[in-house]
């Protein structure tokens, strides 16, 4: 049976889509510790979907698992690459569900509602990264970022966090408004919305319709947009900076890797013989969010609108990994999303954990002299700044150090010089907060919240941009492995 | 000489003759033949509780919006489902296993509004 095989490509979301379900049920149970019960559970729902996701029955029955195999006719497609990212998406997901407990009660919007919509956006992201038509792309791009829009609006009685959710929702609008105007007119001109056939079209398309390669910019654009590269990156800031704490750490880590993913998908299968055209578009967004992202994070107060300008920059260096587009380009952006997620969903947890009066603490000063009172807390955040700036021997650095050698080596020496000098620049803003945990005086008390949740995923966090100066083969290899299943031949 | 074309309109053309014909009877019929009671209450507004022809910037109690929103989910339940009946022939079990996954989604998300009290006006 066709659809029976389909179903157990399928099968990880599958079985994550009905979790889902059951967990919305399970947390109309009117009980104290609902939402932590619906919590755990959907952590354990990651952990089940990851496990069917590489468990070796389901790989020995796609034959191995190196070779893409599709499912539903050419809607979807399940390859090294996607399963490599869609378990980063799971472990980000997870640690993002762990990062919340603390500040969701401290705000009175426990609800169980939150993990569900986590749960949900996460599937979301784990149909766009397997996409391998148009249509799917979408859905899997609409189911994440609805989402994402009322996670953004979760405190809802607090005026700056509705903001936040509406500015996100008319502006993702926008944005799908130009993905679906993009895909109409690919459609009009090539005819199909599958990945494959439109790869052909293009191929053949010689010279090109001046059609096609407007469709081209429009879903570039409104990609550029999902990812919040520089000129579409307006929403950032004041999303982060509105929406709850939890919810910006959970914005900037699984979300952005997969975007970036359908973004590298796109670019290397569709459009990979119209290169020429959207290779110097990439260039420009990346090189355009590397500036803005380190230069505007200079004049920050808030340390939330910190770490999106701080994300901004780093989405820049994930997208000049894409311009390079060789495998060696590619599996870089693959090594840098996975150090870059564990760094800021750490740096996150710092400052989900710090308060002043039971109250959120959001401005760079606030931190001044919180080294004397938590030392291990400020030791986590010098040791993510520091990566984050891209300091040897932590995990950031070598992040960064393989997407500039890869550029080197495929002589776009300029992109690369770019991307050091704002690395140096950024330097400055992270090795100010450090400056401010270690050498300032403080003038309130700030206490650390004693939320399990938050210190494991700190601690974690933190592990994890050492061991991987150590340990880095697993990451790597997986990397590689990852992109050469992607890139045949 | 009439082309093929345009008589294959023809049953267009007769269905709306009739239609005409029966509106307008209805209303004069019930114009001639009804006895003739006017109210000011006939005239007001009824079923939604808004004035017809009004300010379109009121304020209107928010719970409107909410029953809306339920409405339209249900109200596209139905569009899906009448195309799919009339093909269920040709789709087979996929398309009869896609529909009921659909209907069950669906109830979930209706046993969520109904366990909420999104269903209850107070």
């Amino acid at each position: 049976m066709d659809n029976l095989h389909s179903l157990m490509i399928v099968l990880p979301e599958v079985s994550l889509a009905a979790l889902g379900l059951l967990l919305l049920l399970v947390g109309l149970v009117n009980r104290s510790n609902t939402t932590h019960v619906v919590s755990a559970l959907t952590v354990l729902s990651f952990i089940i979907t990851a496990a069917t996701l590489i468990s070796p029955h389901r790989l020995s029955f796609l034959m191995g698992g190196t070779a893409p195999v599709f499912a539903f006719g050419t809607m979807f497609v399940d390859d090294t690459l996607a399963r490599f990212i869609k378990l980063l998406i799971l472990a980000a997901s997870a640690l993002s569900v762990f990062l919340s407990g603390g500040y969701l009660e401290n705000h009175k919007i426990a609800r169980p509602e939150y993990p569900v919509l986590i749960l949900f956006a996460t599937l979301g992201m784990m149909l766009m990264v397997s996409a391998s038509d148009m249509i799917a792309l979408y859905v899997g791009l609409e189911l994440q970022s609805l989402a994402l829009y009322v996670l953004a609006a979760f405190q809802r009685d607090d005026a700056k966090s509705s903001e936040s959710g509406l500015k996100y929702f008319v502006l993702g609008a926008l944005s799908s408004g130009l993905l679906l105007y993009g895909i109409s007119l690919l459609y009009g001109y090539a005819g199909t919305t599958d990945f494959v056939k439109l790869s052909f079209v293009f191929k053949d398309a010689a010279p090109h319709t001046i059609g096609l390669t407007i469709g081209l910019v429009f879903v570039t654009a409104a990609l550029a947009f999902k990812v919040s590269a520089v000129p579409f990156h307006m929403w950032t800031p004041d999303v982060y900076e509105g929406a709850p704490t939890p919810v910006a750490a959970f914005f900037a880590s699984a979300p952005k890797m997969a975007a970036l993913v359908l973004f590298l998908r796109l670019l290397r299968e569709p459009f990979m013989p119209l290169a020429m055209e959207w290779q110097q578009i990439v260039v420009f967004i990346a090189v355009a969010s590397m500036l803005l992202g380190s230069f505007a994070g200079l004049a920050q107060k808030s340390v939330k609108r910190l770490m999106a300008y701080s994300s901004i920059a780093n989405v820049g260096y994930a997208l000049s990994a894409l311009a390079i587009m060789n495998k060696d380009g590619l599996s870089a952006m693959l090594i840098y999303l996975a150090i870059y997620f564990v760094n800021t969903l750490g740096a996150f947890g710092v400052i989900i954990s710090l308060r002043k009066q039971g109250q959120q603490v959001e401005a760079i000063e606030d931190f001044a002299g919180i080294a004397k009172k938590n030392p291990l807390l400020a030791l986590a955040m010098t040791v993510f700044m520091f990566s984050l700036a891209g300091v040897p021997p932590l995990a950031g650095f070598f992040g960064k150090y393989f997407i500039f050698l890869a550029a080197v080596k495929a002589g776009m020496v300029p992109l690369a010089v770019i991307a050091v000098v704002t690395s140096v620049v950024a330097a400055f803003y992270y090795l100010r907060l450090i400056k401010v945990m270690y050498f300032d005086e403080s003038k309130q008390i700030i206490d650390a919240c004693p939320c399990f949740g938050v210190r494991a995923t700190v601690t974690l966090a933190a592990l994890y941009m050492i061991i991987f100066t150590v340990w880095p083969q697993p990451i790597i290899d997986g990397a590689i492995a990852a992109i050469s299943g992607f890139i045949r031949g | 000489m009439i082309s093929g074309l345009v008589a294959d309109y023809l049953p267009i053309l007769l269905f709306l003759g009739i239609a005409a014909f029966v509106s307008v009877a209805a209303v004069a019929l019930s114009f001639i033949l009804a006895k003739q009671k006017p109210d000011s209450e006939k005239l007001s507004a009824y079923e939604c509780g808004f004035p017809a022809f009004d300010d379109a910037r009121a304020k209107f109690d928010v719970r409107f919006y909410l029953v809306a929103i339920l409405f339209i989910i249900f109200d596209l339940e139905i569009a899906f489902l009448f195309p799919w009946a009339v093909a269920l022939g040709d789709i087979g079990w996929a398309g009869f296993a896609s529909m009921m996954l659909f209907l069950g989604v669906l109830t979930v998300g209706f046993i969520y509004e109904w366990k909420k009290g999104a269903l209850e006006w107070e």
